[in-house]
């Protein structure tokens, strides 16, 4: 007959085993093992429990007592165990499954918008602002569009001023890469009654060979806007105001009289230099002024061959390089930048 | 245009105004000024020396010593020029004198004799070439006065670009003209017409058999005696940017230059018949220019003859060989005419022959200055030629070229500059210009001088207002009117977005020129008929406009490959040409859109590269479909030139082939240098939005649970994955939610030329959680329907 005082004795012997076992367990593994034997279903522990039944009643409770004393130790023994060794296993997976940053990073691939797209959007973007739709015309434009419409009649000197590309269809000389983009306004005045406020970015082609300076090919933007009391005062109010969002309005616009003919009066106009405001630097070869491009009041002449009442309407167009404006604005100083594709060059925008 | 400060005072004086402050003037008035050249600037501290004496350099052959008096005391210097001599006034740069390239002259020891300056050479004062010896100064400048003064250095000439309506603005009188307006100083020009008018001249006649061509002929004579220019009138002419040929043909260039007047003197002894008959050419009648150069001419074309009718020169372009003067002329005819414009214009640019001359009839001289510029000319070769004129002139001008009349309305000039001035405002700006001025209040009666050709219309004369109120005054506004209401039409902002998901997609946008050659067709595969070509390219290999932005594209990527960056990713959007549709005269334009990748897909570092794939390309097409709701897109692998023959695919969108995607031929790579793999894809974008487009309008999301039921089946690998996927997706109707292949397999055992694929289907209804039987009918279906249409077979 085994006493209570017996399986109190042993309750606590285990207890004291079981602890000693957890702290030596060297692993989760070993930490396991011993929690089955001291803490599982055939554990010792759990035949002195049976045992109490043995046990008079009256000395039950001390048995009970340190059965469960007992139990309470043992498992503050394995969670205490069981912390270390799970925080002995977290770092070393830490220290195995690291990774170094700086060997990255996949390469995410943003592509890059071409520079005189990113202006020519800006300015579209600019004009919008200002209330104007953007109108569009084709690259190869018949003499009339080209030329004799905008009051360059055969043979006006006015035309030497153009280089022009012409293309192998119909008569000679009939079809032409458009030497600029004011044709657009003249079919935009066929196709709308007024009032019309547009602007026509696209490209424009003259006799030339790529080099650093030149390009056979380039982008302006022309604008149109034709109204009922339309002045030159307007004019040169929209091109300061287009300067003065897109460069700041700390840049001043100037003006020129000028000769085109398709508008009269012409101006041409230039703001103060970016780059030195004004100083002088080689930017503006030093005369504190970078030329921007041409405008003017539309013609009579221009508005008669589209059937708009010059004496009703009036009206301003204006036109210049987005090129140069890109040339500007990011310091690109050799034209055949933009046309190589070279992308240690694109990238950078 | 060159117009010497010096030249433009002899016509005003612009007192107290500086170089800088009529340069200003000159941009406002819109004669642009280009630069300005000091010829003195650069020359400090030299003044006029006379020699005293020369002696040899003790230790040196080549070099001499000069003792110079330069006003104020001697020194002797060291000179190594050959020419100079006791008794000769020459520049002498003292000590601390700079001359052009910021030269200092400096006490220099030369062979162990001191030098107390330098003798200078025309060159080393920045006038010429010269430096064959010492410029010699006239024997009576004062010495010690600054050689500026002396060689005139002290000018300012400005180089002003005269726009195509100013030809008045071509002569130093026009421009005088301006800038006295501009200044309000005095203005005076002499004009004199010849007198009295005769038949004959020296007993030559002239016939013009084309008046309206040619409205006006005068003609003089003049016995001369042919040799140099005065120095003063050389100076002026190389300052003007001509060169000084003899006296005679010097004072025809010096009144072109004054008075935008162009003259042409003939050896009147090698005019054979001693006359002069202007008439049109004959449709390949050759002459042969001064320049030496025989030309073809045509019916359009103006000739001056002598009296047998044989040509002696393009009228208003360029002069014959045969009757130029000349060492030994003696007697000289002087023709001043006026020629119509326009006909000057076309014969000079089909000939491509111009010359200061044309450049200034065909822009349009004043017919009214004929007289009175032949009438200076004979004045300055009195002066400088010996001249003895002949008696009388010949002035053949049957319809006088009369001021034009002009009205001009003072509400008009202020409705259109945006200004209010007043008539009396108006007819001030207008007056100095030689516009004379009558009428009522509200509007002006303008008489225009016929030196300003440009001057016809009322705008024509709220042009010169707006010039003389300087556009500085004018306000700046802008238009207020509320039917301005901007922005971007759809098909413009879908165009934005192609270029948009592209670069999201990693693609860099290059721009190519438009202009190919055929040959860069051919190497990429394609054909070369149907092309626009180029009529007068400057290079061949730009003599095409561009069918196809692919050729470009690629050489693109094989510049890259070059510069050593062979993993590119780009695109281009742009026109694309292509012959005129029916009826039409213009070619047909489309915008089109081109991307490749080239060579590696680069991942992390430390992990390889993986070569790009065709895969690579459908992504970036997959999401331009998607980011333009085009839903009825797809791939027909058929074979596309310049491709890859079984991995290439027509791009067909609702039916219509639109472009072409897949992997770029090897033989292109080949011929384009390239890094393969390359992998390309080309949309024509116009035909991309026209085509029908899912709305905006969005779905309900469904808040039930789904089924997925994932099916295998063993097909023939030539039937595309993408057909089964369709097939699965019309079977599953509205309930199913997403179709997804997820397995590729391929063996053996499935039989040869057999492929396992794999799905995975979601099916969720948006009211409802679907039974158990509703989803074995819709497995069953999608089953059965695969099965009938591809004859797979559902692999258990």
């Amino acid at each position: 007959m085994t006493t209570a005082n017996d399986l109190a004795a042993r309750a606590e012997t285990t207890a004291r085993e079981g602890a000693d076992a957890f702290a030596a367990a060297g692993s989760l593994d070993e930490l396991a093992d011993a929690e089955r034997r001291f803490l599982g279903k055939s554990s010792a522990l759990n035949e002195i429990r049976e045992a109490i039944k043995s046990v008079d009643g009256s000395e039950r409770a001390v048995v009970g007592k340190a059965v469960s004393g007992a139990r309470a130790d043992l498992e503050a023994a394995y969670s205490a165990r069981r912390e270390i060794l799970d925080g002995e296993a977290a770092a070393l997976s830490a220290t195995r499954d690291r990774l170094d940053l700086t060997l990255g990073p996949r390469e995410y691939q943003r592509g890059h918008m071409h520079p005189v797209t990113r202006i020519g959007r800006e300015l579209e973007d600019v004009f919008v602002g200002l209330g104007y739709k953007v109108a569009e015309g084709p690259e190869v434009e018949t003499d009339w569009y080209n030329f004799e419409s905008l009051n360059f009649p055969p043979g006006h000197p006015a035309r030497a001023m153009q280089d022009t590309l012409y293309v192998r269809l119909g008569e000679r000389e009939s079809v032409m890469l458009r030497t600029h983009t004011s044709p657009v306004q003249v079919r935009t005045m066929e196709s709308q009654p007024p009032p019309i406020y547009v602007v026509a970015p696209g490209r424009a082609f003259r006799r030339d060979t790529l080099d650093a300076r030149h390009s056979p090919v380039f982008h302006q933007i022309e604008g149109l806007a034709v109204d009922e009391g339309i002045t030159l005062s307007d004019l040169l109010g929209t091109i300061e105001a287009f300067i003065h969002a897109l460069f700041g309005s700390d840049i001043k616009a100037r003006f020129l009289p000028s000769f085109f003919p398709f508008t009269e009066p012409s101006v041409e106009f230039a703001m103060s230099c970016v780059f030195c405001r004004g100083e002088g630097c080689a930017v503006c070869s030093r005369t504190g002024w970078v030329e921007l491009g041409g405008a003017g009041m539309v013609d009579p002449n221009v508005f008669e061959a589209v059937g708009i009442d010059p004496e009703k309407y009036t009206g301003f167009a204006f036109g210049f390089g987005i090129d140069r404006v890109v040339q500007l604005l990011y310091g690109v100083d050799h034209i055949k930048n933009l046309w190589d594709g070279d992308v240690r060059f694109s990238r950078q925008f | 245009m060159r117009a010497p400060l010096s030249w433009i005072r002899e016509f005003t004086p612009l007192e107290g105004i500086g170089v800088e402050a009529i340069a200003d003037a000159l941009n406002q008035l819109g004669l642009e000024v280009e630069g300005i050249d000091e010829p003195g600037r650069d020359v400090n501290g030299v003044v006029a020396a006379r020699i005293l004496d020369v002696v040899p350099h003790p230790d040196a052959d080549r070099i001499r010593l000069a003792d110079v008096d330069f006003g104020d005391g001697h020194v002797r210097v060291v000179c190594g020029a050959p020419n100079i001599e006791a008794g000769m006034v020459v520049p002498f740069a003292r000590v601390g004198a700079v001359l052009p390239g910021d030269f200092k002259i400096e006490r220099r020891t030369i062979r162990g004799v001191v030098s107390e300056g330098m003798l200078c050479s025309a060159r080393e004062l920045g006038l010429g070439d010269d430096h064959d010896g010492i410029l010699s100064l006239p024997d009576n400048a004062p010495l010690g006065t600054d050689v500026r003064e002396i060689l005139g250095l002290d000018d300012a000439v400005f180089d002003l670009s005269i726009t195509p309506n100013r030809p008045d603005a071509m002569g130093i009188v026009g421009v005088a003209r301006e800038l006295a307006a501009h200044f309000g100083s005095p203005f005076s020009v002499d004009e004199r017409e010849p007198a009295p008018l005769f038949d004959e001249v020296a007993g030559a006649r002239v016939i013009v058999e084309a008046p309206d061509r040619c409205p006006r002929f005068v003609a003089l004579a003049a016995r001369v005696v042919m040799g140099e220019s005065p120095a003063w009138l050389q100076r002026r002419l190389v300052l003007a940017g001509m060169r000084p040929i003899s006296n005679v043909v010097d004072v025809t260039n010096y009144v072109m230059l004054e008075r935008c007047r162009p003259l042409h003197a003939y050896d009147l002894a090698k005019l054979p018949g001693r006359g002069i008959v202007v008439r049109l050419a004959a449709d390949g009648e050759k002459m042969t220019t001064l320049d030496g150069v025989e030309r073809t001419l045509s019916s359009a074309d103006l000739l001056i003859c002598d009296g047998e009718r044989r040509p002696q020169g393009i009228a208003g372009i360029m002069g014959g060989a045969e009757a130029e003067v000349s060492d030994t002329t003696t007697e000289i005819l002087l023709e001043s005419a006026y020629f119509e414009p326009s006909g000057i214009a076309l014969t000079s640019k089909r000939l491509g022959l111009r010359s200061e001359a044309s450049a200034r009839f065909e822009r349009g001289v004043d017919p009214n200055n004929a007289g009175t510029g032949a009438d200076r000319a004979m004045e300055l070769l009195v002066e400088v030629a010996g001249a003895v004129p002949a008696a009388g002139a010949i002035d053949v001008y049957p319809e006088p070229i009369e001021r034009k009349r002009i009205t001009i309305r003072t509400e008009r000039v202020n409705a259109l500059l945006g200004t209010s001035l007043s008539r009396d405002e108006i007819a001030a700006y207008l007056t100095p210009l030689d516009i004379t001025l009558d009428g009522p209040v509200d509007e002006l009666g303008a008489t225009v001088p016929t030196f300003r050709p440009d001057l016809e219309r009322e705008i024509d004369l709220i042009e010169e207002v707006a010039r003389r109120v300087g556009l500085d005054s004018i306000a700046r506004t802008v238009p207020s009117s509320a039917a301005k209401i901007g922005g971007l039409s759809s098909r413009q902002r879908d165009r934005r977005a192609v270029g948009d998901v592209l670069v999201g997609a990693g693609y860099d946008e290059v721009y190519t020129l438009p202009l190919l050659a055929p040959a860069d067709l051919t190497n990429v595969g394609l054909e070369t008929d149907g092309l626009i070509e180029v009529e007068n390219p400057l290079r061949a290999e730009e003599s095409i406009l561009r069918p196809a932005l692919l050729p470009g594209l690629l050489r693109s990527v094989a510049y890259n490959v070059a510069h050593g960056a062979p993993d590119v990713a780009l695109f281009e959007s742009g026109t694309v040409f292509g012959l005129p549709r029916p009826g039409e005269s213009l070619p047909a334009e489309r915008h089109s859109v081109a991307f490749a990748r080239a060579h590696h897909a680069r991942r992390a570092p430390h992990e390889p590269d993986r070569d790009v794939d065709v895969y690579d390309a459908t992504a970036a097409l997959d999401a331009l479909a998607q980011e333009l709701r085009i839903t009825d897109i797809r791939l027909d692998a058929v074979a596309v030139p310049g491709f890859h023959p079984t991995r290439a695919a027509r791009v067909v969108v609702d039916g219509r082939a639109v472009g072409a995607i897949g992997e770029v031929a090897a033989t292109v790579v080949d011929a384009l240098s390239l890094a393969g793999p390359v992998v390309a894809c080309e949309i024509d974008v116009d035909a991309l939005l026209e085509s029908a487009r899912t709305d905006r309008m969005s779905s309900p999301v469904s808040r039930f649970p789904a089924s997925t039921v994932d099916l295998a089946f063993v097909v023939d690998d030539r039937i595309p994955a993408a057909a089964l996927q369709k097939t699965l997706a019309a079977a599953g109707g509205e309930l199913v939610e997403n179709v997804a292949l997820f397995d590729v397999f391929r063996s053996d055992a499935l039989g040869p030329g057999k492929v396992s694929l794999a799905f995975s289907l979601r099916f969720r209804a948006v009211d409802r959680t679907l039974t158990d039987d509703e989803v074995s009918a819709l497995r069953k279906k999608c089953i059965d329907a695969v099965v009938a249409a591809h004859g797979a077979e559902l692999r258990s």
